[in-house]
C-alpha cells in the first residue's frame, strides 16, 4: 500500500486545489457590503460595540466539526470547503475534525478544540450536534461562541453564546425546478430524499412549486431512503423512479454522487445539490443548488475581528440568507438547458435577488387536498413557520410520514 | 486469585499485553511515518490526548463508560460457549424502552423516573438477548448470526419509532422522541464531567466477575461452557442457565443504552446507534471474557478513541487514521493471546490449573 | 397515479431489475464466506474486505486509465487488484485466526475495523475522481420499453458469479481439494489423520474466500452503484455471513439467497415509487427479519443443520 503513497498525496492536493479554486475562489467578494439577513423576530441592536482596530489583531481560532468524511461531494464537503476558504484569511487560524458522531464524542471534540487549540469560535456543522451537545458546552464555556448550522435559536431558552445560521437553499431549488420543468419530456420529476424533516421537505416543495410555476401539470415523485447515506438504496430509488417515467432527478442526501451518476447512466437529466456535481453527469446535468459557506464563514470572521460577538449583540443569533445574501448559488446551466428555461430561471433569480419573490403564498394545497397556506396569506422566506414544514405540496407524489 | 499463582505466570499476564501494545504502537508509528507524519510527535499527541492530564483522561473515561457495560453482553454468554454479537441491538432497544418508560412516569420525581428507565432498559435488553439464547437452546439457531440480525432489526425499530409513533413533533430536523426533563437526567460524577455510567459499568463488571468466578451458579455456567454433554449428564439445567446468562448479558447492554439516553442524549434518536456495540465485542474478547479485565481494556480503547481527534487536528491525518490504529492494536493483541504459555521465559516448573483460572471458554 | 408509465407493473420489474443489479456483491461475498466456513472458520471481516476491494478497484481503475491504460482494460485491472487486496487481508485473517487461543469471530471484527480503516485512509483521494466503469451486456435490446432495457443490462461480473456457484458446488462434491476442505471443516482430527494439513487448507479457503469478497467490492464501486464512498457497502459484508447460513453452506443456494437479498433491497424504493409510503424503515429491514424467520423455522436442536461444517465455531 505504502508504495502508492506519494502519488496519493499529490493527487489529493491537486484535487483539493482545483475544487477550492473553481468552486470557491471567487466567492469571498460576494458578501462585501451586504448585511446579514436578520429576521424581525430576532432583531438585535445593530450598533457595533468596541470596534477593534483591524490592523493588529491576534488570530481568531475557529474550529469546524463535521459528522461525516469531508470529501463526500455533499454536505460535509460544502462545509469543509467553506473552512478552506475562510482559512485563507491571514488573521484566521482553523482546526477541523471529521467523522464525529452526535454523541459525547462531539462534546469532547469541542472541548478539546477550546482547551487544547484555543478555539474561541466553533462551527459544529451537523444538525444533530445542537441539542444537547452544543447547548451543554455553551453553558460551560460562556466566552466561546458556538455557531450552529440549521438550528433554531430561541431567545431566552438557549445560551447567549449560541447562534445559528442556515441558508434558504430552497430558493436555488425553486429555480432548479423551473429549469427541470422546461427540460422534462414526461412531466415527471424525481426527488431522492433521506428523511422527512422540514429542511428537506421544504426543498421538495420549493423544487415542485418552481416546476409547477412553469407547467402546473408536473408532478414530483419522492422516495425516502431512510438515512443520510445509503448508496445502494439511493441508486435503487433513482432506478425505480426512472422506470416509472421520471426524467429529471434531484436529491437531498449527504452525498449526491450516486444519484447523479445513476441518472447519467440511465440517460436522464439531473440537478445537483450541496456542491457542484457537473463533472459527474456531463450530459444530463441541468443545474444544481449549491452552498457557499466560504462566504458565510468569512463574514462571521470579519464581524468577530471587528469585536462583534453574539454576547454583546454585535452578531445576530439567527442568521439566515438565500441567493441574495450569497448563502447559496446555482450551478452553471448544463448544455441541454434551453433558452426559454434560462430566461425563466434568470427572471426568478432576479426576483429573489431584489426580494420580490415569495415562494409560499396562498392559496397552497398539500397533496392530500388540504389547504396549508390560506389565500392571500404569504410566508416570507424568513418566516419561522416554514422551518416547521411537515406537508408536501400538491403535485408531490409521496408522504412525509415514516 | 491472581496472587495464588506463581509469579512467572503473573508476570506473563502483565508483560504480554504491554509488549503487544508496544509492538502495535511501533507498527502504527511506521504507518504514520509512511503517511508523512512524525511518529514520535504522534505518540506524544496520543499520550497527551488520552492520558496526559486529568482533563484528557476524563475524555478517555467518557468513551470507556458505555464499553464496559456493553462488553458484558459478549463476555457473559462466552462462559457458556456462546458467541453473541448483539450488543448494538440490545443497547438500542434498552435505550428506546428506557425513554418510553421514563416518559410514561414523567413527573414522579427524578428517582422514580430513573429507576423506571433503568428497569425498562435492563428488562428489554435482557429479553432481547434472552431471545437469542432461547432460539439457540430450543431451536438450535446459531446465536452469532441471530444476534447480528437482531442488531439490524433493532435499529430499524428505533428509526421507525422515533420517526413515527414516538416522534416529538417539535423535533424538527432530527426525528426524536419526546425529551426526558433535565431534572430527571442522570448527572455527572461530582467533580468530573464523566457520567454515572462509568460507575454502573465498573459495578456491573465486578458483580459479573463475582457471579461467574465465586458462585455455584457461575461454576455451573462454566461447566456448561466447558462441556455441554457432560453438564447435561450431570443434571445441570442447561436451558435455564442459558436463558439467565443471556438475560443478564442483554440487561447490561440494555442498561448501557439507558445510560446513553439518561445521561447524554435525553431522548431517543438515531444517535443511540453509535456503534459502541461493535467496539464492545472486541473489548470482551481482548479481555479474554474476564469482566474485570474488560474494565481496563475499555479504558485503553477509550484512550485510543480519545486520541482520534488530535490526530486530525494536530497532524492533519485523515479521520480514518484512528480506525487503522484501532485495527492494528486489536490484531496485535489478539495475536498476543496465542503467546500465553508458549514463551519459555514465563514457563513454571508445573503449571497450576485451577478451575477458575481457565478464562477461555472451552468449546 | 402513474398514468402512462408502467405503474404497478413497475414493482415486480423494479424488484427483478434490482435483483439483477444489486445481488452480485451478496453473491461474491457469500460464496467467499461459504468457502471459508466450509473449512471450519468464520470470517466476519469480509465487510472490511468488501470495502477494501471497492476502494482498491476504484483507485486502480482511475489511476490506470489516467496513466494511459485503455478504458476497457482499466476497470478489469481494478477488479483484479480488488481480488489481490482481498487476498492480502485474507492472509492476515487466515494466519491470525489459526493461532492457538485466538477466536475467529474476534479476529473478524478486528479485521472489519482494520480493513475499513485502511480502505478509508487510502480511499480519501479517490472519492472525488470518476473512474471508468465495467461494461455491461445489453440483453434487453429486443424491447422498446426503456425500463426493461435497463433492467436487462447485465454485468459480466454478475454472470461470472452465477457461474462460480455451481462450479464451487461441483468442486466441493467431486474434487479431491473439495473433499479436503470438507474434511477439515467437518472433523479436523480425521483430516489430520488423513495426512491433510489443516492449517494450509484453511489458509487456502480463507484467502480464496477473501479474493471473492474483494471482487464483490469491485462490483460495488465499478458497476453498481458504481462509485466509491465510505458508506458504499452499508453492511452488506456482514449480511452475507448470515446469508451463508441461510443457504446452508451450499453454493448454489447461496446464489438463490443472494438473488433474494438483492431483490429485497429494491422492495422499499419500488413500493414508494408507486405510492406505498409508510413503514419504509421496516421494509428496509425486511431481509433481516426474513432471514431470522427462516432460520427459526428451519433449524432444529435435535440435529445440526445439514451441510453445517462440524468444526465451525469451535476452537481450532
Amino acid at each position: 500500500m505504502s508504495t502508492r503513497h506519494p502519488l496519493h498525496l499529490n493527487r489529493r492536493q491537486i484535487i483539493r486545489g482545483i475544487l477550492a479554486t473553481t468552486a470557491f475562489g471567487v466567492s469571498s467578494r460576494l458578501w462585501t457590503g451586504c448585511t446579514p439577513n436578520t429576521p424581525p423576530s430576532a432583531t438585535t441592536p445593530a450598533t457595533p460595540t468596541n470596534s477593534a482596530s483591524t490592523g493588529a489583531v491576534k488570530p481568531i481560532t475557529m474550529g469546524f466539526i463535521y459528522v461525516g468524511p469531508k470529501d463526500d461531494y455533499g454536505y460535509n464537503q460544502a462545509h469543509a470547503l467553506g473552512k478552506e476558504g475562510v482559512s485563507k484569511l491571514p488573521w484566521v487560524k482553523t482546526v477541523e475534525q471529521a467523522n464525529v458522531p452526535e454523541t459525547t464524542e462531539v462534546q469532547e471534540a469541542m472541548r478539546n478544540m477550546i482547551e487544547q487549540d484555543g478555539a474561541t469560535v466553533l462551527f459544529p456543522t451537523s444538525f444533530g450536534y445542537f441539542d444537547p451537545h452544543i447547548l451543554k458546552l455553551a453553558q460551560e464555556y460562556p466566552e466561546v461562541q458556538f455557531f450552529h448550522c440549521g438550528g433554531l435559536y430561541v431567545d431566552g431558552k438557549h445560551p447567549k453564546n449560541v447562534g445559528s445560521y442556515y441558508g434558504y437553499i430552497d430558493e436555488a431549488q425553486y429555480i432548479a425546478g423551473i429549469v427541470a420543468a422546461h427540460t422534462t419530456k414526461t412531466g415527471k420529476l424525481g426527488f431522492v430524499a433521506a428523511k422527512p424533516i422540514p429542511q428537506l421537505i421544504r426543498n421538495i416543495n420549493s423544487f415542485t412549486l418552481g416546476a409547477r410555476s412553469v407547467n402546473p401539470k408536473i408532478t414530483t415523485q419522492v422516495i425516502f431512503t431512510g438515512d443520510w447515506s445509503l448508496p445502494v438504496k439511493e441508486a435503487e430509488a433513482a432506478n425505480s423512479m426512472i422506470d416509472q417515467g421520471v426524467d429529471v432527478l434531484t436529491c437531498h442526501v449527504d452525498s449526491p454522487k450516486v444519484v447523479m451518476e445513476t441518472a447519467e447512466k440511465r440517460g436522464v437529466f439531473c440537478s445537483g445539490y450541496h456542491a457542484n456535481q457537473a463533472i459527474l453527469a456531463p450530459k444530463g446535468y441541468i443545474t444544481g443548488a449549491e452552498w457557499d459557506w466560504t462566504n458565510v464563514y468569512s463574514r462571521y470572521a470579519e464581524m468577530i475581528r471587528d469585536g462583534k460577538t453574539l454576547m454583546n449583540g454585535g452578531i445576530s443569533h439567527l442568521v439566515r440568507g438565500g441567493l441574495k445574501d450569497g448563502f447559496c448559488k446555482l450551478s452553471n446551466y448544463g448544455s441541454v438547458v434551453g433558452e426559454a428555461a434560462k430566461k425563466d430561471a434568470d427572471a426568478a433569480k432576479a426576483k429573489f435577488i431584489d426580494g420580490s419573490m415569495v415562494i409560499y403564498k396562498g392559496e397552497l394545497k398539500d397533496n392530500t387536498g388540504k389547504t396549508v397556506v390560506a389565500s392571500a396569506k404569504e410566508y416570507k422566506q424568513e418566516d419561522p413557520e416554514l422551518e416547521k414544514m411537515n406537508w408536501l405540496v400538491e403535485g408531490v407524489l409521496g408522504s412525509a410520514t415514516s | 486469585m491472581i496472587f495464588t499463582e506463581k509469579w512467572r505466570t503473573t508476570l506473563e499476564k502483565i508483560c504480554i499485553p504491554i509488549a503487544a501494545l508496544a509492538v502495535s504502537l511501533v507498527i502504527f508509528g511506521v504507518f504514520c511515518a509512511a503517511a508523512g507524519a512524525n511518529p514520535f510527535a504522534v505518540y506524544a499527541s496520543i499520550y497527551k490526548a488520552a492520558f496526559g492530564s486529568w482533563f484528557s483522561f476524563q475524555n478517555t473515561l467518557i468513551r470507556a463508560a458505555p464499553l464496559m457495560l456493553a462488553s458484558l453482553c459478549t463476555a457473559l454468554p462466552a462462559r457458556l460457549g456462546l458467541v453473541i454479537i448483539g450488543n448494538e441491538g440490545a443497547i438500542v432497544i434498552g435505550g428506546l424502552s428506557a425513554v418510553a418508560a421514563g416518559l410514561s412516569v414523567q413527573g414522579a420525581g427524578p428517582f422514580v423516573v430513573q429507576l423506571a428507565m433503568a428497569l425498562a432498559g435492563i428488562v428489554s435488553g435482557g429479553v432481547w438477548i434472552a431471545a437469542v439464547g432461547a432460539l439457540r437452546h430450543y431451536r438450535g439457531v446459531n446465536e452469532t448470526i441471530s444476534s447480528l440480525l437482531l442488531n439490524y432489526i433493532a435499529i430499524a425499530l428505533l428509526n421507525h419509532m422515533v420517526g413515527g409513533p414516538m416522534r416529538d413533533p417539535t423535533s424538527l430536523n432530527k426525528p426524536s422522541s419526546y425529551p426526558i426533563p433535565d431534572a430527571d437526567m442522570l448527572g455527572n460524577i461530582p467533580g468530573t464531567r464523566v457520567h454515572f455510567g462509568l460507575i454502573y459499568g465498573i459495578i456491573a463488571c465486578l458483580i459479573a466477575y463475582f457471579l461467574i468466578q465465586r458462585t455455584t451458579f457461575g461454576f455451573a455456567a462454566r461447566t456448561v461452557g466447558g462441556n455441554i454433554r457432560a453438564a447435561k449428564i450431570a443434571g445441570l439445567p442447561v436451558g435455564k442457565l442459558t436463558l439467565i446468562i443471556c438475560f443478564l448479558a442483554g440487561s447490561c447492554a440494555g442498561l448501557a443504552g439507558m445510560v446513553e439516553v439518561a445521561a447524554v442524549h435525553g431522548r431517543a434518536n438515531e444517535s443511540l446507534n453509535a456503534s459502541y456495540g461493535y467496539s464492545s465485542i472486541l473489548v470482551a474478547f481482548i479481555a479474554r471474557q474476564n469482566p474485570v479485565a474488560a474494565v481496563f481494556v475499555s479504558i485503553i480503547l477509550g484512550g485510543i478513541l480519545a486520541s482520534g481527534g488530535i490526530l486530525q487536528r494536530a497532524h492533519q491525518l485523515p479521520d480514518a487514521t484512528v480506525l487503522v490504529f484501532q485495527g492494528i492494536v486489536f490484531l496485535v493483541i489478539l495475536f498476543s493471546e496465542s503467546l500465553y504459555g508458549r514463551l519459555a521465559i514465563f514457563k513454571e516448573g508445573v503449571k497450576p490449573q485451577m478451575p477458575g483460572q481457565n478464562l477461555k471458554p472451552q468449546t | 397515479m402513474a398514468t402512462e408509465s408502467i405503474g404497478w407493473w413497475g414493482v415486480p420489474l423494479a424488484i427483478a431489475a434490482g435483483t439483477i443489479r444489486g445481488s452480485a456483491p451478496f453473491l461474491f461475498v457469500s460464496l467467499g464466506e461459504c468457502l471459508t466456513e466450509k473449512s471450519g472458520k468464520i470470517n466476519l471481516g469480509l465487510e472490511g474486505t468488501l470495502l477494501m476491494g471497492a476502494m482498491s478497484a476504484y483507485a486502480i481503475s482511475y489511476l490506470s486509465s489516467s496513466n494511459g491504460i485503455p478504458t476497457w482494460l482499466a476497470p478489469w485491472l481494478g477488479v483484479f487488484t480488488a481480488g489481490v487486496a482481498g487476498m492480502l487481508l485474507g492472509t492476515i485473517h487466515g494466519w491470525l485466526s489459526q493461532q492457538p487461543k485466538v477466536n475467529d469471530v474476534a479476529v473478524g471484527i478486528a479485521m472489519i475495523i482494520f480493513g475499513s480503516g485502511i480502505a478509508f485512509f487510502f480511499g480519501k483521494a479517490f472519492i472525488q475522481p470518476v473512474a471508468p466503469q465495467l461494461p455491461a451486456f445489453e440483453l434487453g435490446n429486443w424491447s422498446d420499453i426503456p425500463s426493461i432495457k435497463a433492467a436487462l443490462k447485465i454485468s459480466p461480473l454478475f454472470l461470472i458469479g452465477v457461474a462460480i456457484a455451481p462450479i464451487m458446488q461441483w468442486f466441493f462434491k467431486s474434487t479431491r481439494w473439495g473433499l479436503y476442505i470438507r474434511a477439515v471443516g467437518d472433523s479436523p482430527e480425521a483430516a489430520k489423520a488423513m495426512g491433510i494439513s489443516v492449517y494450509k487448507v484453511r489458509m487456502f479457503s480463507i484467502i480464496a474466500g477473501s479474493f471473492l469478497a474483494g471482487i464483490g467490492g469491485a462490483y460495488l464501486s465499478l458497476y453498481y452503484p458504481g462509485s466509491w464512498s465510505e458508506r458504499i457497502s452499508s453492511g452488506q459484508g456482514l449480511m452475507a455471513v448470515a446469508l451463508v447460513i441461510f443457504a446452508r453452506w451450499n453454493p448454489v443456494q447461496c446464489l438463490y439467497a443472494a438473488l433474494l437479498f438483492g431483490g429485497a433491497q429494491a422492495i422499499g424504493p419500488a413500493l414508494q415509487s408507486v405510492g406505498v409510503n409508510s413503514y419504509y424503515y421496516l421494509f428496509n429491514a425486511s431481509p433481516y427479519i426474513f432471514t431470522l424467520a427462516i432460520m427459526i423455522i428451519t433449524c432444529s436442536p435435535k440435529r445440526t443443520l445439514s451441510g453445517s461444517p462440524g468444526a465451525l465455531g469451535t476452537e481450532n
